[in-house]
């Protein structure tokens, strides 16, 4: 079994995978039976100024989204930060991380942009021995409506100012929660970076309605006949998240820059994914609302079986393992050519993939009066839309074609060489091959 | 060439094709389509049932969702930690009547996730990459002997084994295995599986089997408390109850074990002989077991006669449906009360039971059956106490296996308490050995 030790500036965890800031790590009792379970870390959810703690509604909260068999595939809620007192949550926490050495206690805060509430709660914060605090620049409902929360985070020049109050007024790491709810998330990491954060975790929810209720038109969740907005997370989000990790992993301005992943982790394939992107750990919360505590089980034996296949011994050494491989689109190479092919003895005859290449691709599946479906090699782009839409897992597969074969479709001999769109013929601006 | 209407006892009823299919795999393995499919439905429950209702515990939603993530060695990992045996467990478990009765989506739907089957597919997956997924801790210098091979002697040898002590099953036969090997229907346990997974599982090292050697006969419990740290019990129910019936010694009667061994150690079905028409007598897996292979040999009639009603036959519902399906007839409140022929069995006769409250009893009705094959299958009985103190008719045990002797333990089916299953010996020699690893390791 490989060694899942993780080392996140500095902070050690038995495993990579922390339960993110939200309603699962909110108290004592939580966060003692996940660290039970066997979660390598928390970060504690959010807290406040002190004085009176928000409130929150008192009706529904989350909305779902669901594939088939009711399986849950997006969340999103409009719960607010902690509404206990702080005192009780620094009094919690403290006594946790005493009895949890080996585990990582991240306090996650939010404060309104003004540095003396900065100030005020730091020391306190210090005090209760955690290991380090994510910032909250990211929740989209509620707070942000008062300046915080995706307010500041939609605000680089903000999310450079509080990190860097915090470096001056905090000793240990801080990271930088970010917000998807922006058109470019380098912009808010570098700014992050300039001010000294340590590290940037993302993505926080997105923006979202979950559906309508037809009868009575609100928004879901409903409180009392009218919706807002919430924070969408969930496997449906790991898209998204994965892209924005990508693009801060390979900026040149934050590359290198310690990322704590976030958005929709469910299984071992997804943390490994997400430290494959450039992320040191990953976070998860909706998986263990679905499923429980337990399901980190799954996780720990997942990445600790693939680690063991692929001969690593460490998690550092998987993270950015795939970053030199996202590029931009003009340098995909264009002389790969594959075409789709289905194994005849897996395929059940469905006609998925006939259905979706003729009416919506390009017309390169054959049916016989015998619902025999096969590739006609002279029309397939290699689209991969039949391979997407199959429900047998690898009966459609993609198979490149060797150089010096000819391609049906075109009647080019496939090159061996690498050739992008920056030097094509049809590209307007081709810079001339030497 | 004889057929199923061949008079008398006889081989070669069905050609050797039909024999291969009817003697295939009950349960063909999950392909790799299935297997998704299947782990898809699981909900992966709190506290689920099906785990309370495993009498090994076996966490199910942890190694189907390891299926479903694609890691079927961490699932198999996961039931072996529980259950050595999973292998063969995921073929003879009645799932109907344990995990899969459970199931909430069998009380949602009707329909349980498969659970054996899945299990099938996970220890399978492990098992061929022919590695031993444990290592043995260092040795210990303790010596343990385990009398008998069965589901519970390998159990305990095994947890013993990997804790490091030194261990050294006795068995009577030559092969290891008990009832895995000898006594479950052959088509719950194709291609040598029980063989394989006895292979398999000696692969932590640490074992040395010695086969023919009894208790009673070659060994006495004397000279294994004599030569060993502690011992386990493991011995099953050799014995056969006997019918009381008149006429049990006419040729053509016989104890169903003895047949379903006969049938699991042949080399070719089709010279193994059977009844034109059977008549097994029990109302327990080993009645099935021995009535259905009957059928599957070529027998033209085969009857299950039971002396008490459908409730109360121990055969699960679902093996008495399989019985059904394969054209076994089951009477039930029938019992024997003479068996006729002129030196050969001809015809067994019946009598009518009935229970009215204060026990069954005879209605003095009686029928007669055509028979020239009767097994009997009515219960098994311990060969020899040892001296042990019994309760019942077996080895009266507490706690985890600990019998009256200070350093023997016993577990499985010559045990007191428990249900006769291969599975819950597994769980009784796990849990024994663990009780003799503690208190070999505290007298240190």
């Amino acid at each position: 079994m490989a060694d899942l030790t993780t080392t996140f500036l500095g902070i050690k965890s038995p495993n990579p995978f922390w339960l993110a800031s939200a309603p699962p790590t909110d108290k004592e009792y939580n966060v003692r039976r996940a660290f039970e379970a066997g979660w390598g870390g928390v970060v504690w959810k959010t807290l406040g100024s002190e004085g009176p703690p928000v409130v929150n509604v008192n009706g529904p909260r989350y909305g779902a989204v669901y594939g088939a068999d009711r399986r849950l595939l997006g969340l999103n809620n409009i719960e607010l930060i902690t509404d206990r007192p702080l005192e009780v949550n620094l009094e919690e926490i403290t006594r946790v991380k005493a009895d949890y050495p080996d585990r990582a206690m991240i306090v996650s805060i939010m404060v309104p942009c003004e540095e003396q509430a900065w100030k005020d709660i730091l020391p306190r914060v210090a005090e209760t021995g955690a290991d380090g605090i994510e910032l909250n620049f990211g929740c989209p409902h509620g707070m942000s409506e008062r300046g915080m929360g995706a307010a500041v985070g939609q605000v680089p020049e903000y999310i450079e100012m509080v990190t860097r109050w915090c470096k001056q007024y905090y000793d240990k790491p801080v990271i930088v929660k970010l917000t998807p709810n922006i058109t470019d998330v380098r912009k808010p990491a570098a700014a992050a970076m300039r001010g000294g954060a340590d590290a940037v975790s993302l993505i926080n929810t997105i923006n979202s309605i979950t559906s309508v209720n037809l009868d009575t038109m609100s928004p879901e969740p409903s409180i009392d006949g009218k919706g807002s907005h919430g924070g969408y997370c969930g496997p449906a989000v790991k898209p998204i998240a994965l892209s924005m990790v990508s693009e801060i992993a390979r900026n040149p301005e934050t590359h290198g820059l310690p990322i704590s992943g976030i958005g929709g982790i469910t299984t071992w394939r997804d943390a490994a994914e997400y430290i494959s992107l450039g992320c040191g750990n990953v976070q998860v919360c909706t998986a263990a609302m679905t499923y429980g505590f337990k399901i980190v089980q799954e996780m720990i034996s997942g990445l600790s079986d693939w680690m063991d296949e692929k001969g690593y011994t460490s998690v550092e050494q998987v993270v950015g393992r795939a970053v030199p491989n996202v590029t931009d689109w003009q340098y995909l190479n264009l002389n790969y050519v594959a075409k789709a092919k289905i194994n005849q003895d897996d395929c059940i005859k469905c006609g998925r993939c006939y259905a979706a290449c003729e009416d919506t691709s390009h017309q390169a599946i054959a049916m016989s009066a015998d619902r025999t479906f096969s590739v006609i090699d002279a029309e397939c782009v290699a689209c991969n839309l039949c391979v997407d839409v199959c429900p047998v897992e690898n009966c459609i597969t993609m198979e490149p074609m060797q150089p010096g074969q000819v391609d049906p479709r075109t009647g080019k001999v496939v090159q061996k060489d690498y050739a992008n769109w920056t030097t094509h013929p049809n590209n307007p601006g081709a810079v001339a091959a030497e | 060439m004889s057929s199923p209407m061949t008079p008398g006892i006889a081989a070669g009823r069905l050609p050797q094709e039909t024999l291969r299919n009817n003697f295939s795999d009950l349960h063909a393995p999950l392909t790799a389509h299935e297997a998704a499919v299947a782990a898809d439905r699981c909900y992966f429950c709190y506290d689920a049932p099906c785990v309370a209702a495993c009498p090994t515990d076996i966490d199910i939603p942890l190694f189907i969702r390891q299926i479903s993530t694609g890691t079927p060695e961490a699932a198999a990992k996961t039931i072996f930690d529980q259950n050595i045996l999973g292998g063969m467990c995921a073929r003879v478990c009645p799932t109907e009547d344990l995990c899969e009765k459970a199931c909430v989506r069998e009380m949602a739907e009707g329909k349980p996730v498969e659970i054996g089957r899945l299990q099938r597919h996970a220890t399978d997956t492990l098992m061929a990459k022919q590695r031993h997924p444990y290592d043995r801790a260092p040795e210990t210098g303790k010596k343990v002997a385990v009398v008998g091979a069965g589901p519970a002697g390998l159990a305990c040898a095994h947890r013993l084994a990997m804790h490091g002590h030194d261990v050294t099953i006795y068995d009577a036969e030559a092969k290891a295995g008990g009832l895995n090997e000898f006594g479950i229907a052959a088509y719950k346990s194709t291609d040598d599986f029980a063989a394989r997974e006895v292979d398999w599982l000696l692969g932590i090292g640490g074992i040395t089997i010695k086969p023919g050697m009894r208790l009673g006969a070659e060994l006495t419990i004397e000279s294994l408390t004599h030569c060993f740290d502690a011992v386990f019990l493991g011995v099953g129910l050799g014995g056969v109850n006997a019918l009381h019936s008149a006429g049990e010694d006419k040729d053509g009667v016989r104890d169903a074990v003895d047949f379903i061994k006969e049938l699991r150690q042949a080399s070719d079905l089709a010279a193994l002989p059977v009844g034109r028409d059977v008549v097994v007598i029990g109302g327990g897996m080993t009645a099935v077991d021995a009535a259905v292979q009957s059928k599957l040999l070529g027998a033209q009639n085969v009857t299950i006669a039971y002396r008490r009603g459908r409730a109360q036959m121990s055969a699960s519902t679902y093996e008495q449906d399989l019985a059904a399906s394969k054209g076994v007839r089951l009477i039930f409140n029938a019992q024997p009360v003479a068996i006729h022929g002129n030196g050969a069995v001809r015809e067994i006769e019946l009598e009518y039971t009935a229970d009215d409250g204060t026990g069954l009893k005879g209605t003095g009705e009686t029928l007669r059956l055509p028979a020239d094959q009767v097994f009997k299958a009515i219960g098994q009985t311990l060969t020899t106490d040892a001296g042990l103190v019994l309760e019942g008719r077996k080895i009266a045990v507490t706690g985890a296996g600990r019998t009256s002797l200070a350093g023997v333990w016993a577990g499985g089916d010559c045990a007191s308490g428990g249900d006769d299953l291969t599975v819950t010996a597994v769980a009784e020699g796990r849990d024994a050995a663990m009780d003799i690893h503690a208190s070999l390791m505290g007298s240190n």
